[in-house]
């Protein structure tokens, strides 16, 4: 018998609130703590570090040579970006949750009147909070170091790479939280993140010019495997915002470019999308079933 | 307030909880009494929908795995220790909790006064002692004053003063029409607090009796024989009644089975309620109950 057929003296009214309202509530919580937090402060100076350092060495090189000058510097910061910004946000995702259970807080809070998915989705909403800060304080810098040296900014340009290193950002926390979801200690789940963030960085590119090479696998393939890969698709995304090619990719790029030329950054959006949307689902199921200790 | 319905629950192929049936009614208290390892957590555990569990559970009428977020608006929820972000503020939270408890508006000192702890928002969490954080857990748990408070060993982790404040603190407010739902393995809390007890031993329940009796099972307890002037008993045995003793009339006086630990406790509740006393004595359960029949 459920309650809606129980005679109504049974049923008590209960007045939770509503779940965007508990969603911004514990938002605002993860982002505060986030930004508190002194992992989170050394992630925002070694990115801020590197790409200050990119941004005037490039300047400083390229003294007046206009736009091919910034493009220089944005493909500097796009390398900056893919070995710092996944770091961040895979272990953050990676401890969120974990990290939580362990300390015996995910217990209280879960014992309050919030659904699992509302802690789910408020840790995203929160941790993506302080990610973009993180971002926009870090290519903010870079731009304004840019300016001061008298180098070439486009501002349009770094707009576009700080939303896709959003994007890249995002899909590596909804990552994160999934190793989260599934491990029972912080550590583990941090540790996950870190072998993950080698993985994506290091080890698929190697993989995949291994398999290409063992397998002798039709450039087609060699494409859509790249492009698997996050960090790939947002390398090749930038790249060719910038270039409008990704011809420098090799042949990969050059078969994309010929095949797909006015339908690629819907490709590239759709794999950081996908990146983004399908650990968070998958996140979302596993900590329904999971105890809180 | 609570009907639990054939709960069982397992880890692997270790039963926590085998097939535990309860009704908790409005305004009474339940303690859950057992040694570690008896099931006492894991019920809680799933009363708040922490827990995937076989059976059904329903609190104020929902039911607790379908309807979890819900159910939980009418619990406030106690746990042996409170485990939270240690740099918030004590006022960050309250206001946090309120949020997700949906309370509008709350007044903050009015809130810690009633937990003992007036002028302590200002502090973070890691300043506050063990003793202070139950009581700000306990503060928190009354936010939107639920009708059911599910209290987890509350005091496990507190020094003799500390326990015997917050018992005295959760006494008063189990008699403002609030169910209770305690699990406890100290005697003294369960005398305390509770009307019945549903005691467990390994995962399974073996007795739900009323408070008088589980003194009596315990055999550990004496009979304290209150020698006071007659306009006085019945109000005596309302007030001991109030605060979980189980007191009958006898010819010269009243009755109250108490465990080892409390044989003070009535006197104490009768001078501060200034109920006069002229003599007491202790008796063995056997004495007592010959004494009871000598006047009948």
């Amino acid at each position: 018998m459920s309650a809606a057929t129980l005679p109504s003296s049974d049923v008590i009214p209960a007045h939770a609130p509503g779940m965007i309202s508990n969603i911004l509530t514990l938002a605002w919580r993860e982002l505060r703590d986030a930004l508190r937090a002194r992992s989170f402060l050394l992630y925002s100076l070694a990115f801020l570090a590197l790409g200050l350092g990119v941004s005037y060495v490039s300047a400083a090189g390229t003294g007046s040579l206009g736009l091919s000058g910034f493009g220089r510097t944005t493909a500097g910061l796009i390398n900056i970006v893919l070995l710092v910004v996944p770091l961040m946000a895979l272990t953050t995702g990676a401890s969120a949750i974990a990290g939580d259970r362990e300390r015996g807080m995910l217990l209280f809070l879960l014992a309050q009147p919030v659904s699992r998915l509302e802690v789910v989705l408020g840790k995203f909403l929160g941790l993506s909070g302080a990610l973009i800060a993180c971002i926009t304080l870090g290519l903010g810098a870079c731009s304004l170091v840019l300016a001061w040296q008298g180098g070439a900014t486009e501002p349009r340009t770094m707009l576009w790479l700080a939303s896709l290193s959003v994007l890249l950002a995002l899909s590596m926390l909804s990552v994160g939280m999934l190793v989260s979801a599934l491990a029972r200690k912080a550590s583990v789940a941090v540790g996950t993140g870190v072998f993950l963030w080698l993985a994506l960085v290091f080890v698929t590119d190697l993989g995949i010019m291994a398999g290409t090479l063992a397998l002798r696998l039709p450039v087609r393939s060699l494409f859509f495997l790249t492009l698997s890969n996050p960090l790939q698709a947002f390398k090749m995304w930038a790249l060719h915002s910038i270039d409008a090619s990704i011809d420098v990719l090799g042949p990969a790029g050059l078969y994309a470019m010929d095949t797909y030329h006015d339908t690629l950054p819907w490709m590239f959006g759709t794999s950081l999308a996908a990146w983004i949307v399908l650990p968070l689902v998958a996140a979302a199921l596993i900590f329904r079933t999971r105890s809180p200790v | 307030m609570i009907r639990i319905d054939h709960l069982t629950k397992t880890f692997g192929k270790f039963t926590a909880a085998a097939d535990i049936s309860l009704s908790l009614a409005r305004g009474e208290s339940l303690a859950l009494w057992g040694s570690n390892g008896a099931g006492k957590t894991t019920i809680i555990r799933c009363v708040l929908g922490l827990l995937s569990f076989q059976g059904t559970i329903r609190v104020g009428g929902r039911d607790v795995a379908r309807d979890g977020k819900r159910a939980r608006s009418l619990i406030g929820y106690v746990p042996q220790e409170l485990a939270f972000y240690d740099d918030l503020r004590v006022w960050e939270a309250i206001t946090l909790f309120a949020r997700l408890k949906n309370v509008a508006r709350v007044d903050l000192d009015a809130t810690l006064d009633h937990v003992g702890i007036p002028d302590q928002g200002g502090k973070r969490i890691r300043e506050l002692s063990g003793g202070m954080k139950q009581r700000l857990a306990l503060a928190i748990a009354l936010l939107g004053d639920p009708p059911l408070l599910v209290l987890d060993e509350v005091t496990a982790s507190l020094d003799v003063c500390g326990r015997a404040e917050l018992v005295a603190l959760l006494g008063r407010l189990s008699g403002q029409g609030r169910s209770l739902l305690f699990a406890s393995h100290r005697a003294d809390e369960v005398t305390s607090l509770a009307q019945r007890v549903l005691m467990l031993d390994k995962g399974k329940a073996t007795a739900e009796v009323p408070v008088s009796q589980f003194v009596a099972r315990l055999g550990a307890g004496s009979v304290l024989h209150l020698h006071m002037p007659e306009p006085s008993r019945p109000i005596a045995i309302e007030l001991l009644r109030g605060h979980g003793f189980a007191p009958t009339l006898n010819g010269v006086g009243i009755l109250v089975p108490v465990p080892a630990t409390q044989k003070a406790v009535p006197l104490r509740l009768l001078a501060e309620a200034r109920l006069s006393v002229d003599d007491f004595e202790l008796l063995s359960p056997r004495d007592a109950s010959l004494s009871q029949e000598n006047h009948a």
